[in-house]
């Protein structure tokens, strides 16, 4: 079995007398698509946060590449990237302008294939010379995709990936994350509150829930484990739980 | 420090420079308008020349060295504010693109301002008063290089603040810099402060460049001490105040406030 890509060790953190995240651990493998999953509130972006060292923690360890986060974030996020609903691109630069400048800070070079490459993939051809401005909710979360897998990474967290996506370009995007998994090895932690979605993408599941992880496995076994028809029903439960 | 990601962050603010129409006013059109408000103020005091002998030179010289702080302190507040409107922080900071880089960045942003508003207030200067800002001689580079670094300190100052206090702390991005405007001594001598105050003055280094360009105007002598003290006390402050945007960038991670500056 590969060495695992991402390991996270009695993570913590704590926003005063509050705990948002409280001890998790967990590892994901190469080419391994992990599905997080919680409810509102349940640490899922913080635990990202954390990932991409926007966030210190307030104890444990975030190890990447077989490298601790805290002392080499330079070399670790060089190798990672990010997509999240709640984050945007410059407005007043167009799509193209906005990619060449993620380019240019992950110093990659023959930036116009790269670029030309992405754009194709994510079928945002007509929009390349469109200001961010002018771009659709839609529109917008495939070009926060196309900055993430425009660097090649090899370790891409995803929160919500496909929030605001019609049905047709979501199942294009989860095509697309796929091929990308499958060419690239790339490893993926997946956040999402799509049950369908986190059934067909992830390799295994991590439910967390008020910071805590109270399931981890692939959906079958944590459907079995609960003792539900589906993911939806265990979210549920478990959402519901005092 | 990787020149490729300094060069990123340049290239981004170039781009909404390219076609901003408010962005460019902020260059051409503000500096444009304080000149000639305060050229005319000077020309109607010429008619008081014998009571203040080089009032122009004073008066427009100081306007367009103050501009020239005022420029470079915006100069990187304003870069980091364009971020935070755009959302754009955690694109940056969850990049390998470290703080050292950003603050590097803006303050060439900084640069590229002083230049180009510089220009426009030289020339306007030259054409609409006939006023040759050169006549301070080449004392007006170390002039300039020390007021662009005490712009940089009190921007970078004011970028801290922003990122620990959030949106609130916005509009510091324009008033910061009035607070040290008094002492300062821009448009008058040092000796009209009350003595109290002639103390706190004598510690900022733009008094220092003002205080030294009068020397020039008024006697050609060197203002050698105050130019020395201008470029001491700069660098001091300005180390201590990137250190402290480091501190203040640890203490945001810590606190998550980061992830939420701009909400």
């Amino acid at each position: 079995m590969s060495l695992p890509i991402v390991e996270v060790q009695g993570l913590i953190k704590r926003f005063g007398d509050f705990t948002a995240v409280d001890g998790i651990s967990f590892e994901i493998r190469p080419g391994e698509i992990v599905g997080l999953l919680g409810p509102n509130g349940a640490g899922k972006t913080t635990t990202i946060q954390m990932l991409l060292g926007m966030i210190t923690p307030t104890a444990g360890s975030i190890r990447m590449f077989g490298l601790d986060l805290a002392k080499h974030r330079e070399t670790i996020l060089s190798q990672v990237n990010f997509s999240s609903t709640y984050i945007s691109m410059p407005y007043s630069l167009t799509v193209e302008e906005n990619l060449r400048v993620v380019a240019k800070l992950y110093g990659l070079t023959d930036i116009p294939r790269r670029i030309d490459e992405v754009v194709k993939k994510l079928e945002m051809e007509e929009s390349r010379g469109k200001l961010t401005r002018k771009l659709s909710s839609g529109q917008m979360t495939r070009l926060t995709l196309a900055k993430a897998i425009l660097t090649d990474p090899k370790v891409l967290f995803l929160d919500e990936p496909t929030a605001s996506l019609d049905p047709d370009i979501a199942h294009k995007i989860r095509h697309l994350l796929k091929d990308v998994r499958r060419s690239a090895g790339l490893s993926v932690l997946y956040t999402s509150h799509n049950m369908r979605e986190m059934e067909e993408m992830s390799d295994r599941i991590i439910f967390l829930q008020r910071g805590k992880i109270v399931a981890q496995g692939t959906a079958q076994e944590i459907t079995t484990r609960f003792g539900q028809s589906d993911l939806e029903e265990v979210f549920l439960k478990l959402a519901r739980e005092k | 420090m990787k020149l490729h990601r300094i060069v990123a962050l340049i290239t981004r603010h170039l781009y909404l420079y390219k076609r901003s129409l408010a962005r460019l006013m902020e260059i051409f059109y503000w500096p444009f308008l304080d000149l000639v408000v305060w050229g005319f103020i000077t020309v109607y005091l010429m008619r008081f020349q014998g009571q203040m002998p080089g009032a122009v030179t004073f008066f427009l010289g100081a306007l367009i060295l103050w501009d020239v702080l005022f420029r470079a302190q915006q100069g990187i507040t304003i870069s980091f504010l364009e971020e935070i409107w755009a959302r754009n922080l955690m694109n940056l900071f969850a990049s390998p693109l470290k703080p050292s880089e950003f603050l590097a960045a803006t303050m060439a942003m900084s640069v590229f301002k002083v230049m180009a508003v510089s220009i426009v207030m030289v020339v306007a200067a030259l054409v609409f008063y006939s006023y040759n800002v050169f006549i301070i001689g080449l004392w007006l580079i170390p002039f300039v290089l020390n007021l662009i670094v005490s712009g940089w300190t009190i921007g970078v100052l004011t970028t801290s603040l922003i990122m620990r206090f959030g949106q609130e702390a916005e509009v510091l991005a324009w008033g910061m810099v009035f607070l040290f405007q008094p002492i300062s001594c821009v448009f008058y001598p040092i000796e009209v402060l009350p003595n109290w105050l002639q103390a706190i003055a004598w510690a900022n280094p733009a008094a220092h460049v003002f205080e030294g360009m009068r020397i020039v105007l008024n006697s050609a002598t060197l203002p050698l001490m105050h130019l020395g003290w201008a470029v001491g006390l700069n660098l001091l402050y300005l180390t201590l105040m990137i250190g402290w945007f480091h501190h203040t960038f640890s203490v945001c991670k810590e606190r998550g406030l980061l992830v939420r500056v701009g909400e």
